[in-house]
């Protein structure tokens, strides 16, 4: 790297605004939500020193607090693995040499920039309610209709498409990773005889483990947050079946203003998803292929 | 089957099963725009796009809002909002940008890598502390939780997108510029900027899109009808659809605040694909 006399400090100048950000609005916020998660905190009192109450009382009392976890984990277990499952099969389809892929492209990438707005959550209700048009098309092909919303055994997947139908951005990666897979690499596969699942499974996956490992790593983080089709929807019903981690930490901050419980909601969260983060991180040294090849 | 017909024949499968997937994604904004024109019995039971008499009242019943604040205000909220929002996510990222991508300063890789990992951060873990702290500043129903933090760089991912732009311009530009005596301001103005059109762009429309997306944010800041945004009113308006069962109305306006996004993304869908990829592309 050319190191440039006059360019030196100069470069603090340009991140200062990001330096203060970082500190105000990141990092302090971080560090008081760990001390607040430690007190009863009302948002018109002072924070009052509990010591592990919270904690001790989302563990042992709240029995919200387990239904929410164990709704999260099926959502995010299901949506983010069926999402970068599409994403990749699509992209794999669309890297052929075929005609009117830009349009496909464009189609499939739509639903993404809507993603989870209120107007989307809304559609949601309308296709999925008991005499919605999902219902209507089953009964077409001679199945039985199913109360998709109301059933507290199929609410929390009928929310969890909202998710795989948004798998536009992580297909558009993938695509971007797929074609910068060297040629040369297939062209000495076919060279040697090897079958198109053979070179799928020796060199298209192995190739293209970083981006898998961005995908799953970002979209992890982000379902483990999300919320507005749940409180939409579903309003976190039936008998909490959808009751995600966020409508809950909402309900504890925002409806409560147990500012302190919500906080050590927010904590278990983060360690969770920071759990889940090293782990994908840790374990990648062993499936993911940084390109050394050629 | 010789290679040829073998070819054209998984070809032909690809394509059915690209047009299906299709079909199935798009089907359900197609008929959300038909529903808006449809009565009520049509729009129960039946899969049909177009209407079979159509009916016109829906965009006039819910545009007239909460009774007080119609939907055209909520629109133009939105904009209040988002406009500079957008705008100071730009100034930023391109500052800070340009910071990471040009200087050497002491502690930089760790700084950077500081700067990288926040995108990790779950906006969760912070939403509470910084919430009290806009409360103290008087800050809540107001736009300011989301111009400010737009204009501290608080959203990693444009940073960074900008930072990878940078790299990609080459160095004697600067040095050139520099020997006819130009400061680096003058040289990221004048020089740089007019080159970096397209990520910029990107940054636009990324950040449109998901500030007008944005419902749990403006679901915690804003409280006055008066100042709601299109996601809050909307949200109005199912339960006043719940009241009135006016349910076209409803798919109108969900109709509507999907309009400047959508239109958005077709006219500039390129920056949008070219975004996702220099940011999700670590090399």
């Amino acid at each position: 790297m050319k190191n440039n006399k006059t360019k030196g400090y100069a470069g603090y100048l340009y991140i200062l605004p990001w330096v203060i950000g970082f500190f105000t609005l990141q990092l302090v916020p971080l560090i008081n939500s760990f001390i607040y998660s430690f007190t009863s905190f009302s948002i018109l009192g002072s924070p009052k020193f509990i010591g592990l109450e919270n904690y001790r009382k989302i563990f042992t009392t709240d029995t919200d607090f387990l239904q929410s976890l164990l709704v999260t984990f099926k959502y995010v277990v299901m949506a983010v693995p069926v999402k970068l499952l599409f994403a990749l099969l699509i992209a794999l389809i669309l890297n052929q040499e075929i005609k009117g892929i830009g349009a496909f492209r464009t189609l499939y990438y739509l639903p993404s920039i809507l993603g989870g707005s209120v107007a989307i959550s809304v559609l949601w209700k309308f296709l999925f309610m008991k005499d919605g048009i999902v219902n209507r098309f089953l009964s077409l092909l001679h199945l039985a209709p199913h109360d998709w919303l109301g059933n507290p055994h199929l609410a929390i997947w009928t929310i969890g498409l909202v998710t795989v139908w948004q798998f536009g951005s992580s297909m558009i990666l993938f695509l971007a990773g797929l074609k910068q897979i060297p040629k040369v690499l297939y062209e000495a596969a076919k060279i040697d005889g090897a079958g198109p699942f053979r070179i799928f499974w020796k060199i298209t996956l192995p190739e293209l483990t970083p981006i898998l490992l961005f995908n799953l790593v970002m979209q992890t983080i982000n379902a483990f947050q999300d919320f507005t089709p749940a409180f939409i929807i579903t309003q976190g019903g039936p008998m909490k079946s959808t009751y995600l981690y966020g409508l809950m930490l909402y309900d504890q901050g925002f409806k409560f203003f147990k500012m302190g419980y919500a906080s050590a909601l927010s904590w278990i969260l983060f360690a969770i998803i920071l759990f889940f983060t090293g782990l994908s991180l840790k374990s990648s040294s062993s499936w993911v292929h940084y390109g050394d090849s050629i | 089957m010789n290679k040829k017909t073998q070819h054209s024949v998984s070809a032909g499968i690809s394509y059915i099963i690209l047009v299906l997937l299709a079909l199935v994604m798009i089907y359900p904004l197609l008929w959300m725009a038909g529903g808006a024109f449809k009565s009520n019995n049509e729009i129960f039971g039946s899969m049909n796009l177009l209407p079979k008499k159509p009916v016109f009242n829906a965009f006039r019943e819910g545009w007239a809002g909460s009774g007080q604040v119609s939907f055209g205000k909520f629109i133009l909220n939105t904009f209040a909002l988002v406009v500079p929002t957008v705008l100071f996510t730009v100034v930023s990222s391109v500052l800070v940008g340009y910071g990471f991508a040009r200087f050497n300063f002491p502690f930089k890789r760790i700084i950077f890598t500081i700067m990288l990992s926040t995108m990790m951060l779950p906006a969760t873990v912070v939403i509470i502390p910084r919430y009290i702290f806009f409360s103290k500043l008087g800050w809540l129903d107001t736009y300011l939780p989301f111009i400010v933090p737009a204009a501290l760089g608080c959203y990693p991912f444009f940073t960074y997108l900008m930072v990878q732009f940078f790299r990609g311009l080459p160095m004697e530009l600067d040095e050139s510029a520099e020997m006819d005596g130009c400061n680096s301001f003058v040289i990221l103005v004048r020089i740089l900027l007019p080159l970096c059109k397209s990520a910029i762009f990107s940054v636009v429309i990324f950040q449109f899109v998901w500030t007008w997306n944005d419902f749990f944010n403006v679901l915690i800041y804003i409280s006055s009808v008066i100042k709601y945004p299109v996601a809050l009113g909307l949200r109005l308006s199912i339960d006043i659809v719940a009241s009135n069962v006016h349910w076209n109305s409803l798919l109108a306006l969900s109709l509507v605040s999907i309009i400047p996004p959508v239109v958005l993304f077709f006219c500039a869908q390129k920056y949008f694909i070219e975004g996702i990829a220099t940011t999700g592309m670590k090399d």
